[in-house]
């Protein structure tokens, strides 16, 4: 293994481990897990970010030089439809403007049409990268992603229900713990056999109808727990089921977007941007299923997601479901946001008696 | 049949297009009248909050629009010049179906989703055929509106190119969008406060969009949006042959949270100032920012001259 790269990507859900798999196993260069999100990371970030720029760009700012601090000197950037594209570019500029040295792998620079064009940029990474073992790789780092998100969805929906409390979300850690450790595919199989068995075999008291949520927003936000103010985990606490289908198993992996695009067509002609025909369909279903309540997280001034707002609205007319609209920026006051969340939390339970 | 066309957003950049093909097929329009802070408030009762000032503006037109006529033009530009736009663009369809849902208003519109010029052609052809308009006829009004749209941009560009070398006043150059430079809320006030203190202002909407895209090609190699790549393409070509800049930038426009701080990143040799524009107007804060400006700017000329 090439000790002297240390690649990095963003704090981002719990994808880490899989990131770290794929990096250790198959580009053969160090993989540090970045430092979680604190208080800092957003302050950093946002002091060297652009003034109104959405709050996701300054978390991954943060991130990246809280990284750089710690030794890491191989960055990289996802792209995507919205902002999201642009962002790799303006972060490297920002980060080589404050003086730090490193390599940046962009993927918004690769052109998915040239072969040669993905391999030089895959070999920014590490130059003497074997392709076939990269490739040996991906299989194993996409099935660590479904269990993640697979695990994930479990709790989102059990969790509140637990005897004793926080069981699964230790099961997971421990899962997560031990995943870190993996170095080959059979070791990864046999644990995931175990955890699985594991937490879904948690016990659980739940009722036969428990007040249910669903929760939609923008990429980012709706994924990085940090991000979103630990919003399933306040959710939970107040014994609620939570359903999220935004994650990267439903985007990337086997993408749902041609789905959205027909099942939401009554509102939304057109691919609207990001995960806005995301989003349009998935409260759409939520609102047909019967859900209680549904809420929506973003970022400050995200485009796609305020075009999808308004149609929420209208949906929210239609089918009678509530729902509470939160947008983030850099000075959201933690309280400000418990205390809609209570309200929203008497509203849904006073409906559900009555 | 009357067709309205909103005096916002795509208007600025197709203007001559679209109002010379239906004057061509003889199809009367009417075209909504210059923004002023009535629109505005008009338009923020459709409008989530935080949306950006040129579609509150956009949707404040709609309103003046929806009973004075059948249909509201509101064609769909994806790409232009093979780079993206703003995805606002792409919503806008269906963000006044939903915005304006309980007026059930008749939507007009050619999805020009082009990676070439011709594309563009292809969806006129539709609209043609959604319009019962003969082939040939919809084909011959197309081509001569497209014409007038380049001689247009043509003598802009021409004219501009005359004034920057003709004229010996200081020179800024404006970088905004079309939307927000030819508005008459946003754009208008900034060109005459220049005016107003002795400066010529160069407005970078007007070149030659095709050589600026290309341009920007040398300052960026991942910048999405064909809008704001005229814009820094624009910069990088004329940075020598003005005195500064202004960048006007409405509150708070995704593209140009980013572009903007690339721009002043890049360019740090050239005297550069950022206005931005929100819903709550106060003309007299840019007035002063204006004035140190150009005071700046004289003074590094009458250095430069001796």
């Amino acid at each position: 293994m090439n000790k002297e790269i240390i690649a990095c990507f963003p704090q981002w859900g719990s994808y880490s481990c899989a990131f770290r798999y794929l990096f250790e196993n198959g580009f053969d260069v160090k993989y540090m897990t970045p430092p979680p999100i604190t208080k800092h990371t957003l302050e950093v970030g946002s002091l060297n970010s652009p003034d109104f720029v959405c709050v996701p760009f300054k978390y991954c700012l943060g991130c990246h030089i809280e990284a750089l601090e710690n030794g890491a000197n191989c960055l990289m950037q996802i792209y995507g439809s919205c902002r999201l594209n642009f962002y790799g570019e303006l972060e490297e500029k920002i980060l080589r403007d404050l003086g730090y040295d490193f390599k940046f792998f962009n993927m918004a620079e690769i052109n998915f049409r040239s072969p040669k064009s993905i391999i030089q940029n895959l070999k920014i990474v590490n130059p003497n990268l074997s392709l076939i073992k990269v490739a040996k790789t991906i299989p194993t780092t996409i099935d660590i992603i479904k269990t993640i998100d697979k695990i994930e969805d479990f709790i989102r929906k059990n969790a509140g229900f637990e005897i004793r409390e926080n069981e699964m979300e230790d099961l997971f850690s421990e899962f997560k713990k031990k995943l870190d450790e993996t170095t080959n595919s059979k070791e990864y199989k046999k644990l995931k056999k175990e955890y699985l068995k594991k937490i879904m075999s948690v016990e659980i008291n739940k009722p036969k109808h428990p007040i249910r949520v669903g929760l939609v927003g923008d990429y980012y936000t709706v994924q990085e727990p940090y991000s979103n103010y630990f919003m399933e985990k306040e959710l939970e606490k107040m014994h609620i089921e939570v359903h999220r289908e935004m994650n990267l198993t439903n985007s990337i992996i086997k993408s749902k977007y041609k789905e959205s695009r027909k099942y939401g067509k009554k509102y939304v002609k057109f691919n609207i941007g990001a995960t806005a025909n995301y989003t349009v369909a998935e409260v759409l279903k939520y609102a047909k299923n019967g859900l209680d309540g549904i809420i929506q997280v973003k970022s400050f001034g995200c485009t796609p997601e305020l075009n999808a707002q308004t149609v929420l609205q209208n949906i929210s007319k239609d089918y009678k479901v509530p729902i509470l609209y939160f947008s983030f920026d850099s000075q959201t006051s933690e309280t400000g946001i418990k205390t809609r969340l209570e309200a929203f939390y008497d509203m849904l339970s006073t409906k559900k008696k009555g | 049949m009357k067709i309205g066309i909103p005096r916002a957003l795509l208007y600025y950049k197709n203007e001559k297009l679209w109002t010379k093909f239906f004057d061509e097929l003889g199809i009367d329009y009417i075209i909504s009248p210059e923004t002023t802070k009535e629109t505005i408030e008009n338009g923020s009762k459709y409008a989530i909050d935080e949306t950006c000032l040129p579609i509150k503006i956009f949707l404040g037109h709609i309103d003046y629009l929806k009973d004075k006529c059948d249909y509201i033009f509101l064609p769909r530009i994806e790409r232009a010049q093979d780079r993206e736009t703003c995805l606002n663009f792409r919503a806008q369809y269906d963000l006044v179906k939903n915005a304006f849902r309980d007026y059930n208003l008749n939507i007009l519109f050619y999805n020009d989703m082009g990676h070439k010029e011709h594309k563009e052609e292809k969806a006129f052809k539709k609209l043609c055929k959604y319009l019962h308009i003969k082939k040939s006829i919809g084909k011959y009004a197309y081509k001569i509106a497209k014409q007038t749209q380049m001689y247009y941009e043509m003598f802009r560009s021409e004219n501009q190119e005359n004034i920057l070398k003709s004229t010996k006043k200081p020179k800024v150059l404006i970088l905004a969008h079309a939307y927000n430079i030819g508005d008459k809320y946003i754009g208008e006030p900034i060109i005459h406060m220049l005016e107003k203190l002795g400066v010529q202002p160069i407005i970078a909407e007007y070149f030659d969009h095709k050589k600026c895209v290309k341009e920007s090609n040398k300052v960026t190699k991942t910048l999405p949006w064909s809008y704001n790549r005229h814009l820094v393409g624009a910069l990088e070509l004329y940075k020598d042959a003005v005195d500064g800049a202004v960048i006007l930038t409405t509150y708070p426009c995704g593209p140009d949270s980013m572009c903007n701080d690339m721009m002043v990143r890049d360019y740090k040799d050239i005297p550069l100032i950022t206005l931005t524009i929100d819903a709550q107007d106060g003309s007299a804060g840019l007035e002063t920012r204006l004035e140190s400006f150009t005071d700046i700017l004289n003074y590094k000329r009458n250095n430069n001259n001796e």
